[in-house]
């Protein structure tokens, strides 16, 4: 199989300069919106389908009719603090076509009224940001941003800021409050952003793959969105792969694509040609992650939830059969410890809790009670924190302890890890 | 200089004694305050430029920063310690993050992470004898299709063993600088990196005061 390349097409072309970007069609959706009714974009939004592409999968056009246009300042907020472990296409998107994520951020902004709109890229990202900011320094020259763009009397700043390290921030609220200059902890909804969003004005955060999409809708027409991928997930999605497989990378593929066409055949199937063990449909946060049995499920948010895990940002992680899954575990809740905000007590002791118990478990020490009070612990912070980082602290790392209980027990009863690698 | 500590008898906060920020620091804060609708939205990039001037967020800077934003030098030493990119003391020349979530760690970033800590003889946190590498266990660094990934100030290197991290260690240790990336820049030194992270360059301050 092949991908279907529409927000990946100008990759490795040059692309990331104005020149090349307007060569290859881009730059030609926004003059085009510009001469719409603002209320027809939200509209075309909502036919053509376009949901989040951050994890949640929320209709994009309906958070934008949310906002009233005339109630200015309104703000649109690009959401760029990739941190998921295993993703890395919104990173690729920013460092391959910048102005691909202009131009659809412009659109989403005059659709919503906003004249002043940000991007919060996660500070890490040293190259993706200097990329952005330099496609903003052409986008201002070329007149598609500033006081009045290709003289339509619409004008349009665009701000690029940088976050500082802090997987939480991704959080929209959490995003909104970092933007502020305050610690990145999450604020109790309601108000929702759309109400009162950054500096208590009315928001939209829209994720980068997301409005990476917005120009292609303008110019090919929602029809044309809704023919691609299935009925309730329309468009195209870039799945990231990594781990254990041959060819790790981005793919873009039709939303409903089956696991196994992306694992086998774009990325090459399984390094050295060893039996595929685990492998996450949603990064981190899939819960639960799967075994081989999993593989021919379509990679749409319908099809990976009733087969009872989460698409979420559709990074696909690959365990081979001689992967420790306990260790990678005991990884993700060192990583999900680290990056509890500390609002929630649940979540903050929780997340520290069931670091102790899976070190010990990898290194030999676990104890037949671990593999109970791993479920206390879950069931205390499941549901019990602000915003959903508790939920995913846990319910990935118990589930896949379930799922590979033979597995845990094994280290109990030998001692320590049995794989070599 | 005295700030009750002594009296109340709590504990300072890390890290040596810096002087007052330069005039030109200053100015830069000035001109990043200027840029948000409200002033307190400078505080992270800010935080960066007492960085790159101090090389890590001093106790002055952050009683600069709390005067030129009218916040409390609490609020902010509570932004400054949240983040894991504002360090609370003086570091290395060149930061060095190994990323040793499972797409890293399944090809060989434990590898690599211990090779460092045996060459410098060092942990991860630390900062070796002669200034010149910090290194540090970092979260994933969304570069999985390359890795295992080694951060050196933040420019990413792809797919390299341990071996290959090693030699261009190195090469800073000698005072070389680094090979460029396969992707992104040759690793800009402390100062440069930390302005860049600010964004002080990076909008059109010209403009966006002026439509709104």
């Amino acid at each position: 199989m092949s991908e279907t390349k529409v927000l990946t097409a100008r990759f490795g072309t040059g692309a990331d300069r104005i020149d090349a970007f307007v060569a290859s069609g881009g730059y030609q959706a926004w003059p085009k919106a510009l001469t719409m009714n603002p209320a027809d974009i939200t509209e075309m939004m909502k036919t053509a389908g376009l949901r989040g592409r951050g994890g949640a999968g929320f209709p994009t056009g309906v958070k934008w009719g949310f906002i009233n246009r005339n109630d200015a300042p309104t703000y649109l907020v690009c959401n760029a603090d990739e941190g998921e472990p295993g993703t890395f296409k919104d990173r690729d998107l920013m460092e391959q076509d910048p102005h691909q994520l202009i131009e659809g951020m412009a659109i989403a902004a005059y659709a919503i009224g906003c004249t002043e709109m940000y991007v919060y890229i996660r500070g890490e990202f040293a190259y993706a940001a200097r990329q952005v900011e330099q496609a903003v320094g052409e986008a201002y020259d070329r007149g598609f941003l500033g006081p009045n763009v290709q003289g339509s009397g619409y004008g349009l700043d665009m701000i690029v800021h940088r976050g500082a390290g802090a997987y939480i921030c991704g959080e929209e609220t959490a995003l909104l409050e970092s933007l502020e200059g305050r610690r990145g902890q999450p604020r109790l909804r309601p108000p929702f952003p759309a109400q009162q969003g950054l500096y208590q004005r009315p928001t939209v955060i829209n994720n980068v793959e997301t409005l990476a999409c917005v120009p292609h809708i303008i110019n090919n027409g929602s029809e044309w969105f809704r023919g691609i991928g299935t009925e309730k997930s329309p468009g195209t999605k870039i799945f990231s792969i990594s781990g254990d497989v041959e060819r790790p990378g981005n793919y873009e593929v039709p939303f409903g694509t089956p696991a196994r066409e992306l694992i086998e055949e774009l990325a090459g199937g399984v390094t050295g040609g060893k039996k595929l063990k685990a492998w996450t449909p949603g990064g981190s946060s899939s819960t639960p992650i799967f075994g081989p049995d999993k593989l021919d499920t379509n990679m749409d948010w319908e099809s990976v939830a009733a087969a009872g895990s989460l698409l979420g940002t559709g990074a696909i992680m690959v365990f081979a059969d001689d992967a420790c899954v306990i260790r990678a575990m005991a990884r993700f809740t060192h990583f999900y410890a680290h990056e509890s905000c500390g609002k929630c007590t649940p979540c903050r002791e929780g997340t520290y809790w069931l670091t102790g118990m899976f070190d010990r478990l990898e290194s030999g020490q676990g104890r037949e009670e671990d593999l109970k009070i791993m479920f206390d612990v879950q069931a205390n912070i499941g549901g019990r924190s602000f915003c959903a980082l508790g939920d995913f602290a846990t319910a990935p790392v118990i589930s896949a302890v379930k799922t590979f209980e033979a597995e845990a027990r094994e280290h109990i009863k030998k001692k320590g890890c049995p794989f070599e690698r | 200089m005295s700030d009750g500590a002594e009296i109340l008898g709590v504990p300072r906060i890390p890290g040596p004694v810096r002087g007052p920020l330069s005039e030109e620091t200053r100015q830069k804060c000035r001109t990043l305050i200027a840029r948000y609708p409200e002033p307190r939205s400078a505080l992270l990039p800010i935080l960066y430029l007492i960085q790159a001037e101090h090389g890590f967020v001093s106790r002055e800077g952050i009683r600069e920063a709390a005067g030129m934003l009218d916040l409390t030098p609490a609020e902010v030493t509570a932004v400054a310690t949240f983040y894991t990119m504002y360090k609370r003391e003086p570091g290395g020349k060149w930061l060095i993050s190994v990323c040793t979530q499972p797409p890293c760690a399944l090809r060989g970033a434990l590898n690599i992470k211990k090779a460092l800590e045996d060459e410098l003889g060092i942990g991860c946190g630390q900062t070796d004898a002669g200034n010149v590498c910090s290194i540090e266990e970092v979260e994933c660094l969304c570069v999985c299709d390359g890795a295992p990934v080694v951060g050196i100030n933040y420019e990413n290197y792809e797919g390299l063993d341990a071996d290959a991290v090693l030699e261009i260690v190195r090469t800073l240790k000698a005072g070389g600088t680094p090979p460029a990336p396969k992707r992104g820049a040759v690793p800009q030194p402390w100062v440069a990196a930390h302005e860049e992270l600010s964004g002080l360059h990076g909008t059109r301050d010209a403009h966006v005061r002026s439509t709104t």
